[in-house]
């Protein structure tokens, strides 16, 4: 049977944060988490191969224990073991440092559960928002890595291959590919799935599979966490909020009032610029 | 610098002792299909410019791809010193592995202190796998760069929902490596008096040992590539049904734009993801950004605030977007919308006729 891994983040909704306007620093008291949402559409993805062609689809996290809740969300959708990883130590990771632990995760869920074919990760998460933990986490499993897929057209369980559409700026890639592979999630793939009323019940008494450092024997301390992250943050600040004066325009007729917006428009420099004189 | 070595290490450290004053000048990875360059590999080269000069070394190019002569020549009209190519059959498309490869030895062989990469799809695909590889530290989607006295770049980038900027460092490897966004700096203008030098690197792996295969590249159809448009008319949950895109479209035809759109109005189905803008979608900066029927949520203006002028046209008067928009319109949009085609389509004639007056006169 197949095995599919999908890696989620737990990450705060963005709607809520706000800058606290004495300090000019982020207020996150109170901000509720999200799983990040391209995630979803990987494990839905996952979700839709198990439910043709049969798959163990294994869902994990990085993050603090409460984002246990993210795991029983996935649980609840369908997904057959949820594994945590969690441990101080793994605070402060950058996306080097998270696609090692991420990768070692996977590694011990082919041990535990069999051997992995597909690695479903969102295109990037909604928080770091660098795509990078993917690439990274391929490159270190060795598998081909598959990013910005919008839809997996064939897989073919014997042959071991899979053929998907990957979205690029100015067209879409058909690439064939042999498993195991590591895909990164867009939105156009799917449409997440809600979850059943006997999902919602399974889920409400699953516990999560929690793994820490010491669940990885062979886990190298110095690529961890915060000491493990190559990238460090230097300045962080607010950028001067774009200075408008918004004119409102109204006039007496709609015509009239077009015709006042474009002359505007062309009293500007754009129509030099745009062509359009 | 033996000061520098005892303070308290912060971040991944390198095994052993390593030197790494070799590593000199910066290394822009041109990206191209069909030996076609993308503008942010020029603009990056433009920007790297002002670098390599502060940090008085070397500007480089790689170009990888497969009939990529010309592509070459074009970096070093756009201001690289030394332009690395690479150009085999089985390099024609994309494809992480044997790509990375040829950048592995590259950045190994002649040691960028260094190297940028386009926030597009294939850059950041690229880039993700190399520093990996490498290992060193990667910074995502950039819109400032700059390089201080200790050589260290100052890789700046929006974080939390573009609510704040946060520059990052990379202080205990080389190369520093970034991926930056397209339309943010400035490439220099061609000059095909420039020369440099072309050095020819040899692909490092063969076609068997390659197991992805692209079978083929279906170019957008519509042709929409909102990242390099320079006016957008973008349509939200305000146009009620796809039929709304529409008239939203003549506009846009009028003004040489194409159609945008936020993504209640992709969720629905009314148009394809290509045309989001926003958090989830595309960032924009087009010259003239019209939101119609769009109220502005964080997670939109993130996306278009850039713009050089933006246009609101909204029916409630407390909309936010009006906060950022250089001209608002409290209205239907179902009326205004047709009548600014008329008006702009109008004003065109017009222009067109003062201009062969004029010049026929
Ligand atoms: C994680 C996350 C990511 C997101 N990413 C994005 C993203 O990338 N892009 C994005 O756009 N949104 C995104 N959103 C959604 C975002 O929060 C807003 O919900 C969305 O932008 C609102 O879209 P809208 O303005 O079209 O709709 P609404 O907020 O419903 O606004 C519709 C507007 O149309 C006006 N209107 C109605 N009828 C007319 C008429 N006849 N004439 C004129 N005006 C009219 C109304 O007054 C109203 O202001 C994201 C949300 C989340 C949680």
């Amino acid at each position: 049977m197949l095995h599919i891994v999908a890696c989620i983040k737990q990450v705060p909704d963005s709607r809520e944060i706000r800058i606290d306007p004495k300090t000019n620093t982020l207020i996150r008291q109170g901000v509720p988490a999200i799983v990040n949402f391209y995630d979803l559409h990987g494990l839905e993805e996952a979700l839709r191969i198990k439910d043709e062609y049969g798959a163990r689809v294994t869902v994990v996290t990085m993050g603090p224990p409460s984002a246990d809740k993210a795991l029983k969300l996935c649980v609840s959708m369908g997904a057959d073991e949820g594994v945590l990883i969690s441990d101080r130590a793994f605070a402060g990771a950058d996306t080097l440092a998270t696609s090692y632990v991420v990768a070692l995760a996977v590694e011990k869920a082919a041990q535990e559960w069999g051997p992995v074919d597909i690695v479903f990760c969102g295109k990037q998460t909604l928080d770091g928002d660098t795509g990078q933990v993917g690439p990274g986490v391929a490159c270190r499993l060795d598998y081909d890595q598959l990013t910005y897929v919008e839809k997996v057209e064939h897989l073919d369980e014997a042959k071991k291959e899979i053929i998907v559409h990957r979205h690029l700026e100015d067209g879409v890639e058909r690439v064939k590919a042999k498993l195991p592979v590591l895909i990164t999630a867009l939105a156009e793939l799917n449409k997440p799935r809600r979850a059943g009323l006997p999902g919602v019940l399974k889920a409400g008494r699953y516990q999560p599979v929690v793994w820490t450092t010491n669940d990885f024997p062979d886990i190298d301390r110095s690529k961890i966490g915060l000491k493990g992250s190559p990238t460090i943050v230097g300045k962080t600040w607010v950028p001067e909020p774009k200075k408008v004066e918004t004119q409102m325009l109204t006039a007496e007729s709609t015509a009239v009032l077009a015709e006042q917006l474009i002359d505007s428009l062309y009293a500007t420099e754009l129509p030099a610029k745009l062509g359009w004189a | 610098m033996a000061e520098e070595k005892k303070k308290p290490a912060v971040g991944l450290q390198p095994e052993g002792e390593v030197d790494w004053s070799d590593y000199q000048g910066i290394l822009v990875v041109v990206e191209q299909r069909e030996g076609s360059a993308k503008k942010v590999s020029w603009q990056l080269l433009g920007e790297s410019k002002r670098m390599a000069d502060k940090l008085n070394a070397p500007l480089m190019a790689m170009v990888i791809g497969h009939g990529v002569e010309e592509v070459a020549k074009e970096a070093i009209y756009y201001g690289a010193d030394k332009v690395f190519i690479c150009d085999s059959p089985e390099l024609k498309d994309y494809r992480t592995r044997p790509y990375s490869k040829v950048c592995l030895h590259v950045i190994r062989e002649f040691k960028p202190e260094i190297v940028l990469f386009g926030a597009t799809y294939t850059g950041r695909d690229l880039a993700g796998a190399i520093a990996t590889h490498l290992p060193t530290g990667l910074t995502a989607d950039c819109t400032q760069l700059d390089v201080n006295e200790e050589r260290l770049l100052m890789a700046s980038r929006p974080a939390f929902s573009e609510k704040m900027l946060a520059t990052i460092l990379c202080k205990q490897f080389k190369p520093q490596m970034a991926t930056a966004r397209s339309g943010v700096f400035q490439s220099l203008p061609r000059d095909d008096s420039r020369v440099g030098e072309i050095i020819r690197i040899e692909p490092q792996m063969d076609e068997q040992e390659i197991a992805t295969e692209v079978l083929e590249f279906v170019e957008s159809t519509h042709g929409i590539n909102l990242e390099d448009a320079e006016v957008i008319v973008s349509g939200g949950r305000g146009l009620g049904g796809p039929a709304g895109f529409k008239i939203l479209q003549e506009l846009a035809n009028a003004l040489g734009g194409v159609v945008g759109a936020s993504r209640p109005a992709f969720e629905a189905g009314w148009i394809t993801h290509d045309h989001q803008v926003g958090q989830t979608g595309s960032t924009v900066h087009p010259k003239l950004y019209i939101a119609c029927g769009i109220s502005g949520a964080i997670q939109h203006t993130i996306g278009m605030q850039s713009s050089d002028y933006i246009i609101a046209i909204n029916k409630d008067p407390e909309a936010p977007i009006f906060k950022i928009a250089n001209y608002g319109i409290v209205g239907d949009l179902f009326e205004i919308v047709p009548a600014l085609t008329k008006a702009a389509l109008a004003k065109k004639g017009k222009q067109a006729a003062v201009a062969s007056a004029v010049t026929n006169g």
